[in-house]
């Protein structure tokens, strides 16, 4: 396991809201082609972390942060980054499922064009790559120009996975893609999780530990700011090496 | 779409095929060592128990990690259940193997050719059973299962047999006792292998049927009795 | 028990009764104006101009007038409310004083009394603005711009109107989720990318709202025309912006009190305030409907 590439290398990363110290001191290297699971009570940072990696918390007056954020040798926070192009490397796969009013090709279409790519031949063909990749196209393939509002939760998520893989990105980050889907649509997104990571370099948060357990090969197990264990997702759920990790994933919490 | 979870089941359940099949192999070996009095072939079994040992520590891992990482339920649930205790059966037919490898390879040493007297009958019926047993679990089928419960009593009963022909055989020869002592462990060991296989059936019953087939079992011989 | 069943009682028979008189109070307005004035309009009355010193003909001239103000006043109100909307939602600093400093001043727009706007327009569209023009524009001594006339009118009218465009815009902005903000942002579009090609397309059912809803009050305001456009009467219609034009609200006001015989326009004022709250209504429709058929389209 230890000869696995380092997609992102998060150093002594500090972030702040205001006053409050959110993230304290993060350092973990997340591995290409891998899925790295972010666990951890509510309020313990992993979402705010996850913004961190493509630097949404821009977007949130009177935040600061210190400590690199380094994706393939790049540090991410420095000043000659351009945000909107580090946004086309990393792709972003939200809680709510948001696709735009728009039809299911247009959803998937917005981002191509926004990158300037205009040729309606070459869009149809990233649309249908994308879809499939999504494992959506064989249910949506006979009515591209629905709108994306009319499909089912599940089908809405794996649109905007579309959606996000259509800009070809890198990196995915998921914050709690299946937390308001219910058992069969999550399982279908767990198991795409696990097709996409052939391709992309995945980082998940998940108030769902089971979920984790089963989509992630590496767990980092974060609580009030800190990062408490990262570590082979076997390991922290059959030997957590910290009790703080064991009690959490035990259900022993507080 | 298929889950990856239940790839990797199918993954744990050849593997648990692959160790039978190495049983299976040290098991007839040994019982052949014994029949053609082969040292050769005894030595062969003995050495390749690391093999079997490896498979067992894998499988394990992977029933700790499914249980661990994918929570199962159900049929899967019981299947994982079935393999922990069928991998833990396996491991011991093979150390009973490597025990009948090496009594062959000690008669092959002592000065005369002993009369295998039951172990012939043992063995035809010990190895019909392990095949019976591993092919009901590659094929979940209950009924050959069942199969391989009805044959441990006689497996039990060649075993009883088997002390008074060895102790008539010794009075007649005391120079054949090592012999003869040999002839008991291996039928000892084949008793041994045939309870072990009878439990790998009962746990095939479990995963198909769900039901704990050694109580029932315990019942209806109190009926019988 | 059964003190609180009463009061209970006596509370919800008390709200029904409210409810009721607000829905009489309707019924009642609307059915005096239907009753006395349905009878009045006739395509001649819809076409024509007015006659009699007002007492005869139609009223024309004031629906054509009415409609010209509207337009024109959206058409210069409701870009710039709309993009002063979208600076305070989308750029500003919520906390910076500029932005407060703004939102202060489109409260008070709010809070000014109409007639106020009337005579800023006559003060400083007219005779600072119009009259300047004229000395750069016209030949000594010649009034063009410095009189009151439609355009000015409809100006005074887009101020008036500012606030309720700025507001309901706002609202509309801040209506969409931040969920589709974030999606495209994280799609890697710029912020300008963002907001033309999502929050505006998905703001537009709220805008139109919004703008309809302005331009319903302004066709209902007579105040700020009074000294800015509005003509007493006129029976040709405006044919450039320097004109002069009639429109119905003030058409209704001059009938009812400067008319020289108020009695013989009884049926006339009735018949044209039908017309202005039917147009008024039409608009509060039209605005309903295009909402709909914009949240229609979205979910399709």
């Amino acid at each position: 396991m230890n000869e696995l590439k380092t997609k992102i290398r998060i150093d002594n990363f500090n972030f702040y809201y205001g006053k409050k110290h959110a993230l304290k001191n993060i350092s973990m290297n997340v591995p290409e082609h891998r899925v790295t699971a972010l666990i951890g009570p509510s309020g313990c940072g992993k979402s705010t972390f996850l913004r961190s990696l493509n630097r949404m918390n821009d977007l949130i007056e009177h935040t600061r942060c210190d400590g690199t954020v380094v994706v393939d040798n790049v540090n991410i926070y420095d000043d000659a980054i351009d945000v909107v192009e580090l946004r086309k490397k990393i792709g972003m796969i939200f809680q709510r499922s948001n696709p735009f009013p728009k039809s299911i090709y247009d959803n998937v279409a917005y981002g191509p064009r926004i990158n300037n790519i205009k040729e309606k031949k070459q869009l149809d063909e990233i649309v249908e790559r994308s879809l499939i990749r999504a494992a959506l196209w064989d249910e949506v393939k006979d009515d591209l120009s629905k709108s994306g509002l009319a499909l089912s939760g599940g089908q809405q998520q794996r649109l905007c996975i579309a959606r996000a893989v259509a800009v070809d990105p890198e990196i995915l980050l998921m914050d709690e893609p299946a937390s308001a889907l219910d058992p069969l649509a999550t399982t279908k997104i767990e198991e795409l999780i696990h097709e996409l990571k052939g391709k992309y370099t995945i980082v998940i948060v998940t108030h769902n530990m089971q979920q984790a357990a089963r989509v992630s090969d590496f767990t980092a197990f974060f609580y009030m700011g800190e990062q408490i264990e990262f570590d082979e997702t076997k390991k922290i759920f059959t030997m957590p090496g910290k009790k703080q990790t064991e009690d959490y994933i035990t259900g022993r919490f507080g | 779409m298929e889950r990856h979870f239940q790839q990797d089941l199918e993954l744990l359940k050849s593997n648990v095929i692959r160790m039978g099949s190495a049983v299976e192999q040290n098991l007839f070996n040994a019982l052949d060592a014994v029949m053609k009095n082969d040292a050769a072939l005894a030595s062969r079994v003995i050495a390749s128990d690391g093999t079997i040992n490896q498979f067992e520590i894998e499988i394990d891992n992977m029933v700790v990690d499914l249980l661990a990482l994918q929570q199962p339920v159900a049929s899967d649930l019981r299947l994982i259940l079935a393999i922990q205790k069928i991998n833990n059966d396996l491991e011991r037919i093979g150390d009973h193997a490597v025990n009948i490898a090496e009594s062959a390879y000690r008669l092959t040493e002592t000065p005369q050719d002993e009369p295998l007297m039951e172990i012939p009958n043992m063995a035809k019926i010990a190895k019909e059973m392990f095949q019976q047993a591993l092919d009901s679990f590659i094929h979940l089928n209950a009924l050959q299962a069942q199969s391989v419960l009805e044959s441990d009593d006689r497996i039990d009963a060649l075993n009883r047999g088997m002390n008074s022909k060895v102790i008539q055989f010794i009075k007649n020869d005391m120079k054949s006792i090592e012999g003869g002592l040999e002839l008991l462990r291996i039928s000892r060991n084949l008793e041994r292998v045939a309870d072990l296989t009878t439990n790998i059936a009962e746990e095939v019953i479990f995963h198909t049927q769900a039901k704990i087939v050694k109580h029932h079992a315990a019942e209806e011989k109190q009926k019988k009795q | 028990m059964i003190q609180k069943k009463i009061l209970s009682a006596s509370v919800s028979s008390a709200t029904a009764l409210s409810a009721f008189f607000i829905l009489a109070i309707v019924a009642v307005v609307m059915g005096n104006i239907i009753i006395e004035g349905s009878s009045t309009i006739t395509w001649e009355f819809l076409t024509g101009k007015p006659t009699e010193g007002m007492t005869q003909g139609g009223i024309f001239p004031a629906i054509f007038g009415t409609f010209l103000l509207v337009v024109i006043m959206s058409i210069i109100g409701v870009p710039i409310g709309t993009i002063t909307a979208i600076y305070l939602t989308e750029y500003a600093n919520q906390r910076s004083p500029f932005a407060r400093l703004i939102r202060f001043a489109v409260n008070t727009l709010a809070g000014i009394p109409a007639i106020v706007f009337g005579l800023f327009g006559l003060g400083f569209f007219i005779q600072f603005v119009g009259s300047s023009m004229d000395k750069a524009l016209m030949p000594a001594g010649q009034l063009r711009w410095g009189q009151p006339n439609i355009l000015w009118a409809s100006l005074t009218m887009a101020i008036l109107t500012l606030p309720v465009v700025i507001v309901s815009v706002e609202e509309a902005l801040k209506s969409v989720p931040r969920e589709l903000r974030e999606a495209s942002l994280a799609l890697g579009a710029t912020k300008f990318e963002t907001i033309w090609k999502i929050v505006l397309p998905n703001s537009l059912a709220g805008m139109l709202t919004g703008g309809i809803l302005a331009v319903s009050r302004g066709a209902g305001e007579v105040a700020p025309i009074l000294f800015t456009g509005a003509a007493y009467f006129l029976p040709k219609l405006p044919n450039s912006l320097s004109d002069q034009f009639m429109e119905l609200g003030y058409h209704i006001y001059i009938m009812s009190t400067q008319s020289p015989d108020v009695e013989a326009t009884r049926g006339i004022q009735y018949a044209t305030t039908l017309v202005l709250l039917v147009l008024t209504f039409a608009l509060n429709f039209s605005a309903i409907f295009l909402r709909y058929r914009v949240r229609k389209n979205m979910a399709h």
